[in-house]
């Protein structure tokens, strides 16, 4: 591994202390952050080990349901409350890489782990992630890449809990140096336009503390599917997170995330436009066609549209079903 | 670059290590205390390889720094069989030639004991999905599958 200065914060003040300077990252499970340590990937000089601030650990019932960022995938899956209320979230939790890395990767890390777009996790590349002029991607192998939101970086967002998280409605609670805030987890992540280096709005001296999730409500049906080549480790090429707001078999309103298709989780209200006032088992086909509208594929990965639209598909007959109920 | 102290339990015994903050947990039980049953595979979380139980949670030791270890209880493959011989997992694993090479099989061996203790008659899909976090290159899963769920019905 790369040499760098451990530090072991004892309270919020001094993680935000430690990382003002931008020279320092949070160490969380660990499971990103070490690979990238000895792969000298993007690597921190600081390292900041949050695991004694108690107060980042576990699921608290409130009228909603508010996670701390250290809980692990193992313990989201296995919540009895997210996994009757919220399953979205524990199947998304559940189907993150093995046994072993869910007992260690937090929910928190999951949401600001690093691309893994592989001329970004490979030295041989200095690319436009890393602070280079190319996007190796474009004219390279491009087979895993974006189809939405690209340019001019086209890594996609690894994260199997944003979607799921940003479809049920979840918030952020932040600290930094002057305080707390709260920001929709919507609004957290960033595209390469914006940033090209930072994947989120987190300031340099900031981290998150609290993952909120709104009351769940009786009418609310939610599922997360997920594609890979393999069954199980891999991360996704494409998933999908869906809560809708039912009326009996109708749909009043909801939230559609995509994973592993765009730099950022992308939410395609257009698709939920189409199922608004539908029998949803009546408006599948058409929900499914808005999602992938305006997708832009590049040489390699034009079989990502027909694989979002329906791995869409398989999810909406799935909550049309009511088989997301049964778990 | 100054050394820490580190004071944990391994396989039972009290044991105390100086060590680097760039050093994995794999890198100082293997190259500095001697445990090189459990070993190197990737080195990067995708083969289990490392497995060992770190307060009684199954974790890859490449993917936690060394200083991690403090205060805690640590289970090698060393520490899977009694004092009175082999666990059954292992006699089960060579009952059912469960290995080839053996380079997985102490990972194998204590993630198979860590889901027999949370789950102790597993079906199949149970045991493949727990299993998934460690990689095998010789045997194709099957002798490994039917060794934990044959184990599973002899502790039993």
């Amino acid at each position: 591994m790369v040499p760098f200065d451990l530090v072991s914060p004892r309270n919020l003040r001094d993680v935000a202390e430690s990382l003002a300077d931008g020279r320092g990252e949070i160490l969380a499970g660990g499971t990103d952050l070490l690979d990238r340590l000895k792969e000298r990937i993007d690597p921190p000089a600081r390292v900041v080990n949050i695991k004694s601030l108690k107060e980042l650990y576990g699921i608290t019932e409130d009228s909603g349901l508010s996670l701390g960022p250290l809980t692990t995938m193992t313990e989201v899956a296995g919540n009895d409350r997210v996994r009757h209320q919220y399953p979205a979230l524990a199947e998304a939790a559940l189907s993150v890489a093995t046994p072993q890395l869910r007992n260690m990767a937090t929910l928190g890390g999951n949401l600001c782990q690093r691309p893994r777009c592989w001329y970004f996790r490979s030295n041989d590349y200095p690319c436009l992630k890393k602070g280079g002029s190319v996007c190796y991607a474009v004219t390279g192998r491009n087979k895993y890449h974006a189809i939405f939101g690209g340019g001019p970086s086209y890594i996609v967002h690894p994260s199997d809990t944003a979607p799921a998280l940003i479809a049920l409605g979840a918030q952020l609670e932040i600290h930094g140096a002057t305080g707390k805030r709260m920001l929709p987890l919507h609004d957290f992540f960033q595209g390469p336009r914006e940033n090209l280096l930072h994947e989120n709005r987190l300031q340099r001296d900031e981290l998150i503390t609290r993952v909120q999730l709104p009351p769940a409500k009786e009418s609310t049906r939610s599922t997360f599917l997920k594609f890979r080549e393999k069954q199980s480790l891999d991360f996704a090429i494409s998933s999908v997170a869906v809560a809708l707001d039912m009326d009996g078999d109708t749909v009043r309103d909801g939230r559609i995330v995509l994973g592993g298709v765009a730099p950022v989780p992308w939410s395609v209200p257009a698709a939920v436009q189409q199922l608004q006032g539908r029998r949803l088992g009546s408006a599948i086909d058409d929900a499914a066609e808005a999602a992938v509208e305006g997708a832009r594929p590049l040489d390699e990965n034009g079989f990502k549209v027909t694989l979002t639209r329906n791995l869409l598909r398989r999810a909406l007959q799935q909550l049309a079903q009511g088989k997301a109920d049964a778990r | 670059m100054s050394k820490i102290h580190i004071s944990c339990t391994i396989n039972g015994e009290p044991q105390e290590f100086l060590c680097e903050a760039r050093q994995s947990l794999l890198e100082v039980l293997r190259e500095d205390l001697g445990f090189t049953g459990t070993k190197e595979g990737c080195n990067d979380g995708n083969c289990g390889a490392c497995s060992i139980t770190l307060d009684g949670v199954l974790v890859d030791s490449c993917l936690v720094l060394a200083v991690e270890a403090e205060g805690k209880q640590i289970v090698t493959v060393e520490g899977v069989a009694g004092p009175d011989g082999l666990h059954p997992l292992q006699q089960k694993f060579l009952e059912h030639a469960g290995l080839q090479c053996g380079i997985c099989t102490p990972g194998f061996l204590v993630a198979s004991k860590a889901l027999l203790e949370a789950n102790p008659n597993p079906t199949e899909h149970e045991v493949r999905h727990w299993l998934a976090g460690n990689l095998c290159r010789c045997t194709g899963y099957d002798k490994i599958v039917r060794a934990v769920l044959d184990a599973a019905g002899q502790e039993n």
